[in-house]
């Protein structure tokens, strides 16, 4: 990372500067509605589209989409063969895809492999499928120690990996976006499809848990 | 920063809000809705993001970072100026020609996406199971290669197919498509015999991130 001397003028502008920076407002909040009225005012924004863009991934889109995919795989063995072969095709039937998620791979966690994904570079996540990212996968710890020492964080995440256990960490460093596929609880035989994706949580399909046994315990 | 000590704990909030704030939505929905006008890619506005100062950027929550390199990309654009900025009012005459970004082309935006992948006929350099090494090189611009892999060994673990370069296309200077990798990198190899011996990382890397083993 390369300083920046207009970079630092922005941050932080109240050192040595010949304009008044009194005019722009210190909190966020209204600094960045200061830019916004000001792209609005340009034509280089239109409202509805920014509040579109907000509401989809505020509200419509999240972990309850990669559950529906880690279900369909769960109880169908034709379904999982498409989807660990061809990732984008598979997710394509339940209608989900899109931005951050234009080219996807799936990766199965099994008796013997564990798989966590991170992104060490910033923040890159299969936003079709999970979201957008929580904090602390976008933030240095998780990002500085995911590669160097994935089994202590999946301990602090309360997930046991035996030492007989391969973890398998995929960086996302390309445009490739990641979706652990967990391991199908025990003891689930006789439940529905819908009652399965309860099962599943975001974490799980990030690779820092593993899929709950019972429902009901996932976030968001 | 993978494989760096020291950066603290790893702190999950439970029933996390997707936004903590307003103002995140709002930066969040204003990057995109500008990214339309392609007047940056999307290397071009990671890029800027990474020349954040690095003390301001670990002390900055991830949507101040991305704000401040914001404001920068506009006004290097010239979508902007710093008075503009300053005064909040718009310079005479400086309103966009062409209309901005419709909430029907939002939509489509997410629907769609903006694919890297390119149907371009170029040859991979390296094939399945083959061993590479990660070129040792330490750039001032943006690079996927990670530090953390630069001089060591792997395995060409898949072939994704042939994608924008991003260490180009993050300068303006071509998308120069090629192939892209998942290279598996032994957690020893990385990290020494500390590491679990069956453990490893795999990285996505292009073909000019590596050489024949």
């Amino acid at each position: 990372m390369t300083p920046d001397p207009i970079q630092s003028e922005e941050t932080e502008p109240h050192h040595d500067h010949d304009h008044d920076h009194q005019a722009i407002p210190s909190d966020p909040t209204l600094r960045v509605k200061a830019l916004e009225s000001l792209l609005v005012a340009k034509g280089l924004v239109d409202r509805a589209a920014l509040d579109e863009l907000i509401d989809t991934y505020e509200h419509k889109v999240g972990p309850r989409n990669g559950a529906r995919v880690v279900a369909r795989a769960w109880a169908d063995a034709d379904y999982k063969r498409r989807l660990l072969a061809n990732a984008d095709a598979a997710i394509s039937e339940l209608g989900y895809g899109g931005m951050q998620g234009e080219h996807m791979v799936v990766v199965e966690n099994t008796p013997t492999i564990h798989n966590i994904v991170v992104c060490t570079l910033c923040s890159c996540y299969p936003w079709p499928l999970l979201g957008l990212p929580p904090v602390w996968y976008k933030s240095a710890p998780y990002r500085s120690r995911a590669v160097i020492d994935p089994r202590g964080v999946l301990r602090e995440f309360g997930t046991d990996v035996g030492d007989d256990i391969e973890v398998r960490v995929w960086d996302s460093t390309a445009e490739l976006r990641y979706l652990v596929l967990p391991e199908r609880p025990a003891h689930t035989q006789t439940l529905t499809e819908a009652e399965l994706a309860a099962l599943v949580t975001r974490d799980s399909m990030v690779g820092v848990a593993k899929a709950s046994g019972k429902a009901g315990t996932s976030p968001s | 920063m993978g494989g760096m000590h020291g950066m603290g704990p790893i702190e999950p909030e439970q029933g996390e809000a997707v936004f903590h704030h307003a103002w995140e939505s709002r930066v969040f929905g204003l990057r995109r809705a500008m990214g339309a006008w392609r007047k940056w890619n999307i290397d071009v506005s990671r890029h800027e993001v990474e020349l954040v100062p690095a003390a301001d950027y670990l002390r900055m929550s991830y949507y101040e970072r991305q704000f401040a390199a914001f404001l920068v990309l506009l006004q290097k654009r010239g979508f902007i100026t710093a008075d503009e900025i300053s005064t909040g009012a718009p310079a005479s005459g400086s309103s966009a020609a062409v209309p901005a970004l419709t909430r029907d082309g939002a939509a489509q935006m997410v629907v769609k996406g903006v694919p890297t992948s390119r149907d371009v006929p170029v040859p991979a350099k390296f094939q399945f199971g083959q061993e590479v090494r990660a070129i040792n090189v330490n750039p001032v611009g943006h690079t996927r290669e990670p530090r953390y892999v630069r001089g060591k060994l792997g395995t060409i673990d898949r072939d994704h197919g042939v994608f924008v370069f991003p260490d180009t296309n993050a300068h303006f200077l071509g998308e120069r498509p090629q192939h892209v990798y998942s290279v598996r990198f032994a957690a020893r190899e990385l990290w020494g015999h500390a590491a679990a011996p069956r453990d490893a990382v795999y990285v996505d890397l292009w073909d000019d991130h590596l050489e024949p083993a």
